[in-house]
Order: structure tokens, then C-alpha cells, then sequence
């Protein structure tokens, strides 16, 4: 009796574990075939000088001619400055929008996380044709005509070398908020309102309500911005493709534009997948370091 | 009570602190959709050079020769919209079926080496995309030789990781008790799901299918490498290329963009309620 029963549990998990190779069959393959295939050949194809009719193998060539090369740096800090900029910016405009929300009735709420968001939707392509027409260096420029009202005079903003990374620092600062204040505001109404209770019949007032219920409460919310946000932001080129292509004097160069124009412009796709991976350590670093020093009490 | 106090001794003071924080707001939100609706007023005017034309902020004239303007640029303007179409539909399609199956089988069959395939995928997800780009190209045109084709197009997001995890999140939060009673009744894998899974998951099937198509028709550079024909173009690459043949007219490429950014506009405020689910569902732990 209790061998029959043990033979058939063994069968039914035998159907169940066949389903659930089925089950995830098709995802596997396209994963396989373009994901896992690719990561591997990026490592294969960044030792050797590519050529479509037989590669050589150069060994780690391309990897010093990458730290041998003043541009790539140059790229480097390009990505770290954008970072820098814009990242921690964006999260804190975020976060004090979604408090400011936080009064409001649910309507009022959806309304401005529908405006904030919007620019979200737009396809990428299109905000950036109309940033470049905003930031027309003439007189007319919308750009000109606002900063022209504070009296500061007519700038050349994506064709000089010292706006130019400015002026992609300020596209990204208003229109780059919306996801993570609808990600705020989601984690602050999941905030136990016996908190706030407690915390007034103590007697506290407004900030320090925010700087020891909220704040805390929303450090995993604000490490999950912070990491992926990072990530985003290393890979990121697209405006800077379509709306300065790295110039002026590579002034606005980002590791993602170096690789794409080392591989579909020069065709040089050893030195992109060396210099990819690359990217993906410094990634890797990066996210590290920012779980070891934010991320202590943060379980994911 | 909660994070705001609204026990003011006077009814005003109240209402001076929301009008206060209601103004910031406004600000901000005119500043974050300025830009949009620069670009759709913009569209209304003359397709004429941009030269010494002054942008004016308010609309002064409605008129469609710029959409004309830009749909003539190519014979096969219509081509991007229909080609957009196509793909960010069967990228869609696809997505939702065969991410809400993995995600089911990740979530709640068990089989043998399931954790480590899931730990696989997602430690897939912290790879940029520089590093798939290049050897995915060399794979797709010069060992399949599928440029120019819809296959190129679609093929490598048939099923993206990102979707599968959103599944496996939301699948965990069904209870198993429902699953093994009705395996007791003689409930077969395939059954279960299409009968008990499926409905149960609407939400998230809607969720994934509409920040797919989203992302499928904005998406810009996969398309941009793969496709060296204008028929075969999506029309976030032809805006592109419009752009650069005609860098001084000004109206028509605004009405470009315009097309290219109205429909997911259109399908943003009609599934809003989605949309606005859709970004926290990765995001918020639990």
C-alpha cells in the first residue's frame, strides 16, 4: 500500500516537472539563443581582431588599447559625471514631489502621477527631436528666450563643449522623474499609519515625522532607485546619439556611444566587446559598493 | 492622522499650505509636459524652413500640411507606422503568452534545476545591453542573414527576462492551496492553467502586454541596426531619418514626433489605471 502510494506521488511530480520543462521550453531557447549565446561570444569576440570571414585571436590587445586610449577615459568620466548628475538629482526631485502628492485626494494623486509620467510614454526618439529644437542656439530658441528673461545671455547650449553635457543633464531632470514618483508614492501609502500616530502623540512635528518614519521606511525604495537608476544611466546614449553624436570635441561621449560607434561605425567589434565588458565590471562595482554601503539592513 | 497635519486652528491656513504646495506642483508638471506639448502645437504650423520663423508658445493657426510635408518625405511612411505596428504587436502577443507560462512554471512547479535557471535569468538582467549588442548582431545578420526582415525585428524579444520575473512576482502571491486541490480532482498542468492560472492573472497579463507594446514601438536602435531599407523601417527610425534629411523643417518634424509619440499617448490615458500599476509591480517588494 504505502509503496503504490509512494510510486504514484513519484509519477505525478515526474508529470508535473515534464510540464515544467515545457512550460518554459520556448523561453529557454530565446534566452539561449539571445542572451546566454551573446554574453559568452562578447568574451570570445573581444579577444580577437573581428573579421566576418575569420577572426584572429589577439589575445588582450583590445583590452589595452581600450586603457591605453585617452578617449575611452574621457568617456568614462563622461558617464560618471551624467551619473552623477542626474541620478541623485532625479530621486530627490522625486521624492519631494511624491510627499507634496501625499495630501491629496486619490483623484488629485492620479492626475499628477499621469502628467509626471507622460514624458515616460513619448517615444525617446521624439523627445529628443524636440529637445534639439528647444535648445536652437538662435535668439528664438525657446531656451534662450526663458534664460534671456533671468538676463542671462544667448548660449550655444548642444554646440559649445561646456554647455553640452549640461543642457542632456537638464533634458533628463525634467523628464526623467516619473517612474520613481509613482514608485515613491506607492511605498509611501504602504507606510503604517499608526506611525504617524504615535509619532504625534510624542509630539513630532512635520520633519521629524519625515526624518525618522519616512525616510527609513523608504530606504529599500530608495536603494532600489538608486541601483537601478545607476545602471540605467551607465548604459544610457541615446539623446546623446541623436542629439549632439558625442560631440562637441566628445564633449558628451558615454561608454554606450563609444562601443556603438567603435562597433557599427568603425566596425571594430573586438575593441566594443572588450570595452563592453568593461562596462559591465564597472556596472557590476558599482552596484556592489552601493548594497555594501545603503543596502546593510535591505533584503532583496 | 498621517504624515500632514490638518488640525489648523483656522479652516485658511489650511488651505494657504495646499495652495502653496498645489502651485509647486503645477509648476512642476507644466515644466515636465512642456516639451509635449511644445512638439503637438508646434505640428499645426507651415511646413516652411525654419530660418528666422519665431517658435511661438500659443497655437496660431491649425493647419495639416506639416503631417502632409512629413508623410511625403517617403513612399513607405506609411510602411514605418504599419511595420511599428506589426512588431510591437507579435512582441506583445508572444511576450504574454510565453512569459505568463515560464513565469508559472518558475513559480509554482516544481522541477529540478528550476532555482538555478531563475537565478540564471535574473543575473542576465544585470548585464547591459552593450554587451548582448554586438555579438546579437553579428548572430542575427551574419550567421542567420536576417537583416531587413521582420524576423530580425522581433526574434530576440519574443520573451524577455524582465517579463518572466514579473510573472514569477505576481504568480508567488497565489496561494498553492487552490493549485493542489485541484490537482487532487485530477487536474492536468496544461488544464490548471488555462482554467485557474490564466484567469487569476489577468491583471499582470494586461500589465506586461501594455509595457511591451510600449516598448517595442519606441524602441529605437535594434531596429535602426537591423533594417538597411526604408519598407522595412519602424518609425521611430524613419523619424530619425527625416530628421537628418531635413534639419531646418521645423513644423513637419514636430508633426513626425507626433506621430510617433500619439499612439502610446492615446494608450496611455485610455489604460492609464495599468500603466501606473505596471511601474510599481517590479519595483515594490512583497
Amino acid at each position: 500500500m504505502n509503496q503504490t502510494l509512494a510510486t504514484k506521488r513519484r509519477i505525478k511530480i515526474k508529470g508535473d516537472s515534464a510540464w515544467g520543462y515545457a512550460f518554459i521550453a520556448i523561453a529557454l531557447v530565446v534566452f539561449s539563443l539571445f542572451t546566454a549565446y551573446p554574453v559568452i561570444s562578447a568574451f570570445i569576440i573581444s579577444l580577437q581582431e573581428y573579421r566576418p570571414l575569420g577572426s584572429t585571436y589577439v589575445g588582450l590587445e583590445n583590452f589595452k588599447d581600450s586603457f591605453a586610449s585617452e578617449l575611452f577615459w574621457k568617456a568614462v568620466k563622461n558617464t560618471a559625471v551624467y551619473t552623477i548628475l542626474t541620478v541623485p538629482v532625479n530621486i530627490f526631485l522625486a521624492f519631494i514631489v511624491s510627499i507634496l502628492i501625499l495630501p491629496f485626494k486619490k483623484r488629485t494623486q492620479t492626475v499628477f502621477k499621469a502628467i509626471y509620467y507622460l514624458p515616460a510614454v513619448a517615444s525617446g526618439v521624439a523627445l529628443a527631436v524636440v529637445w534639439l529644437w528647444i535648445f536652437d542656439p538662435l535668439k528664438s530658441g525657446i531656451a534662450n528666450q526663458l534664460i534671456s528673461m533671468l538676463g542671462i545671455g544667448n548660449q550655444n547650449w548642444l554646440g559649445s563643449s561646456s554647455t553640452a553635457m549640461f543642457s542632456l543633464v537638464l533634458m533628463s531632470w525634467l523628464s526623467s522623474h516619473g517612474t520613481a514618483i509613482i514608485i515613491y508614492l506607492a511605498a509611501l501609502l504602504g507606510i503604517d499609519k499608526s506611525y504617524y500616530e504615535a509619532a504625534d502623540i510624542d509630539g513630532a512635528n512635520f520633519f521629524q515625522k519625515l526624518w525618522f518614519i519616512v525616510i527609513p521606511f523608504l530606504k529599500p525604495t530608495t536603494l532600489f532607485l538608486l541601483v537601478t537608476g545607476v545602471i540605467g544611466s551607465f548604459q544610457v546614449f541615446q539623446n546623446a546619439y541623436l542629439m549632439t553624436g558625442g560631440g562637441p570635441d566628445h564633449a558628451t561621449t558615454m561608454v554606450g556611444l563609444l562601443i556603438f560607434n567603435n562597433a557599427f561605425t568603425y566596425f571594430e567589434f573586438g575593441q566594443a566587446a572588450a570595452q563592453s565588458l568593461v562596462l559591465a565590471f564597472i556596472i557590476a562595482i558599482i552596484s556592489f559598493i552601493q548594497f555594501k554601503f545603503f543596502g546593510n539592513d535591505v533584503e532583496y | 492622522m498621517a504624515l500632514f497635519n490638518n488640525n489648523f486652528r483656522s479652516k485658511w491656513s489650511l488651505y494657504t499650505r495646499n495652495g502653496l504646495i498645489i502651485t509647486f506642483l503645477i509648476l512642476f508638471a507644466l515644466a515636465t509636459i512642456f516639451p509635449i506639448y511644445f512638439m503637438v502645437i508646434s505640428s499645426f504650423g507651415d511646413p516652411v524652413e525654419a530660418g528666422a520663423m519665431s517658435y511661438s508658445i500659443f497655437p496660431t493657426k491649425i493647419s495639416f500640411e506639416s503631417y502632409k510635408f512629413f508623410f511625403d518625405f517617403s513612399p513607405h511612411s506609411y510602411d514605418w507606422l504599419l511595420n511599428s505596428l506589426i512588431v510591437a504587436t507579435v512582441t506583445m502577443v508572444s511576450n504574454v503568452f510565453f512569459a505568463t507560462l515560464a513565469g508559472y512554471a518558475f513559480a509554482k512547479i516544481d522541477f529540478k534545476g528550476r532555482n538555478v535557471l531563475f537565478a540564471l535569468l535574473l543575473g542576465s538582467m544585470m548585464i547591459p545591453y552593450q554587451v548582448t549588442q554586438v555579438p546579437l548582431y553579428i548572430l542575427i545578420v551574419n550567421i542567420f542573414d536576417l537583416q531587413n526582415t521582420y524576423t530580425a525585428l522581433i526574434a530576440p524579444s519574443l520573451v524577455t527576462v524582465y517579463n518572466i520575473f514579473l510573472v514569477k512576482q505576481f504568480m508567488s502571491s497565489i496561494p498553492k492551496e487552490i493549485l493542489e486541490a485541484a490537482k487532487i480532482e485530477g487536474c492536468s498542468q496544461p488544464k490548471l492553467f488555462g482554467y485557474i492560472i490564466l484567469p487569476l492573472s489577468k491583471t499582470v497579463m494586461a500589465v506586461m502586454a501594455i509595457l511591451t507594446f510600449m516598448e517595442s514601438w519606441n524602441t529605437f536602435f535594434w531596429p535602426f541596426l537591423v533594417t538597411n531599407t526604408m519598407d522595412m523601417q519602424t518609425i521611430q527610425v524613419g523619424l530619425k531619418n527625416f530628421r537628418f534629411a531635413n534639419t531646418t523643417y521645423f513644423a513637419p518634424m514636430m508633426a513626425g514626433a507626433t506621430i510617433s509619440a500619439v499612439p502610446m499617448f492615446i494608450l496611455f490615458f485610455s489604460l492609464q489605471k495599468y500603466f501606473l500599476e505596471g511601474v510599481t509591480v517590479g519595483a515594490v517588494k512583497g
